[in-house]
């Protein structure tokens, strides 16, 4: 201890004080402050350059889940419009075919409403031919029956001997 | 290739200032003989562990036996009795044991173990006492650029123009060339493993001075372990004026919940609290700093002796174990421990700077001190002053 005490030299320590706070302010001013400033710029770039890969590459994997999608929406899309197309070719079918059909059956039907009047009035036409025929027979008959008069005699005698007076 | 010429430009700068030494005889040595006996190898590192006002770079000897030191001079700046005055040490002619005396107007100075005194008026040499101690002196105050005071100013003005370049390189590109590229990681070590995890979000503050202080220690400690080095993290008053400085962040900077909870701890019987506050204070005021500043100048100022130890074994084993295996010992062990030293030197500035840095984060921290002191898996992070042990 004495003998720290007899190495220490007053004079050295007050001449390094000054020294070396003199060389802290110069290294600080000199060196120290624009070394640490660009290091930090430097490691800020590096930073914010490998930030800016990370972001294009995530940007650049959003852009392809986009156009994913688009194309998927495309597709959809392409299918739906064919199903589409596809229903009205069905109901334009059967549209045609129900009004086809419609058209038919009432073609058919006015077909059958003309055979029936005609059908009627050929029945009315018979009968009324029929009943001229059936008078004129008659009249035949009964000019060909009465030109025989003793028959008519006879019938009548005959008659008359049925219809016995009661 | 320009910032590879610039620094061959300044390599050869600082080549022509190391090696523009003169030479100073130090005529009529008292000892003719080489550094070779126990006592003088111990005086010669205990020499070399103390500050001296001369670089002094390693010693001939001529053919009749007269000590020549190489090194150059350095300026000696006192502010003493009679105000200020400036001469060159080499007016001492390396002599350390207050026999020069150096004339200076109405001054008179001697230089005794490092350190320089000034003579009452009148007297024309230096008495002692029974312990060695000057009786007729005083001591200036001594703004010497000395051995250390070079090495900061060196080690500053080398830490400038390392670092600032780097930040001008950054103006035109975003990453470093040349040998700024060897300085970023280190930068940003210190900022990602120091500064933030132990001072957490207010790191930014604090982080120029854990910087600082971490290439000061770092590159001083480096500088010690090379031949003709300065033993600068070695000077317990070097080491005390950064953990001083350390001291003035930290309560500066503490918050009302450091202060509180080291003044009035609660969760305890209130009768022990100002007890405790006191044992706290002492702690946070005293032995923390004490403990950084003694921590780095013993192991430094004990690697400097290990070392120098090991290379004297090639010496004074030379009668036990012949020249040639003595030299193989000496080399052995010393290089071995010279990689160990190696090792310490960046230790030591990563455990000054981290413990700074834990020091400071604990002043600053927020009231989630509970919280802080469980990690992700909630298992419980060992205290600061279990770290600080195991540091030690």
């Amino acid at each position: 201890m004495e003998q720290l005490l007899e190495n220490f030299s007053l004079d050295l320590f007050v001449k390094q004080t000054i020294l070396f706070l003199l060389l802290i302010f110069l290294m600080v001013k000199f060196a120290w402050k624009p070394i640490m400033s660009a290091l930090n710029e430097r490691e800020e770039g590096i930073q914010g350059a490998l930030d800016a890969a990370e972001n294009a590459k995530k940007e650049m994997a959003s852009l392809q889940a986009d156009n994913e999608k688009l194309l998927k929406e495309a597709r959809a899309e392409r299918e739906a419009m064919l199903k589409e197309a596809r229903e009205m070719k069905t109901k334009m079918i059967d549209d045609a075919k129900v009004e086809a059909k419609d058209a038919a059956d009432k073609m058919v039907a006015q077909a059958q409403a003309a055979i029936e009047a005609e059908r009627k009035s050929a029945i009315a036409d018979l009968k009324g031919q029929v009943a001229a025929l059936s008078v004129e027979i008659a009249e035949k008959v009964v000019k060909n029956e009465l030109s025989d008069k003793e028959k008519q005699l006879g019938l009548v005698d005959k008659m008359l001997g049925q219809a016995t007076l009661n | 290739m320009k910032i590879a010429s610039k620094s061959i430009s300044f390599l050869t700068l600082v080549l022509v200032l190391l090696t523009s030494f003169s030479v100073y005889g130090k005529d009529g040595a008292k000892k003719g003989d080489p550094v070779n006996t126990r006592t003088e190898i111990n005086e010669y590192i205990q020499h070399h562990l103390k500050d001296s006002h001369d670089f002094h770079l390693f010693s001939t000897f001529d053919d009749n036996g007269v000590e020549h030191h190489w090194g150059f001079p350095l300026p000696v700046m006192l502010w003493g009795e009679n105000g200020f005055t400036a001469f060159m040490s080499s007016e001492f002619h390396h002599d350390d044991d207050g026999t020069v005396v150096v004339e200076k107007g109405d001054s008179r100075f001697v230089k005794l173990h490092s350190r320089i005194y000034e003579l009452n008026a009148g007297e024309t040499a230096v008495q002692f006492d029974e312990e060695h101690h000057a009786v007729n002196a005083s001591k200036p105050f001594d703004l010497s650029i000395t051995k250390s005071v070079f090495g900061i100013l060196l080690i500053g003005l080398l830490m400038l123009f390392w670092f600032s370049r780097l930040a001008r390189q950054y103006k035109n590109k975003q990453v470093p060339t040349g040998f700024g590229r060897v300085l970023e990681p280190l930068v940003v070590y210190v900022r990602d493993e120091i500064a933030k995890p132990n001072i957490g979000e207010s790191y930014r503050k604090f982080t120029g001075y854990l910087l600082t202080v971490f290439f000061f220690i770092w590159i001083l400690n480096l500088v010690g372990l090379m031949p003709f080095g300065f033993n600068v993290t070695g000077q317990i008053a070097v080491t005390a004026a950064l953990a001083v400085i350390t001291l003035v962040i930290y309560v500066f900077s503490g918050n009302k919940h450091f202060w509180g909870h080291m003044l009035w701890m609660p969760g305890i019987p209130y009768v022990f609290r100002p007890l405790l506050g006191i044992i706290e204070l002492i702690g946070t005021l005293v032995i923390k700093p004490f403990s950084l500043l003694v921590r780095l100048f013993a192991n430094i100022t004990a690697g400097h002796t290990v070392v120098m130890s090991l290379v004297a074994v090639g010496i004074l084993m030379q009668e036990s174990l012949s020249a040639t295996g003595s030299t193989i010992v000496s080399l052995f062990l010393s290089l071995f421990i010279m990689l160990i030293e190696v090792l310490v030197a960046f230790l030591q500035a990563y455990i000054f700077t981290t413990l700074s840095a834990l020091f400071i984060g604990m002043a600053v921290a927020d009231d989630h001190h509970d919280e802080e002191l469980h990690d992700e898996l909630g298992e419980e992070i060992e205290d600061t002053e279990v770290i600080r042990k195991n540091f030690t």
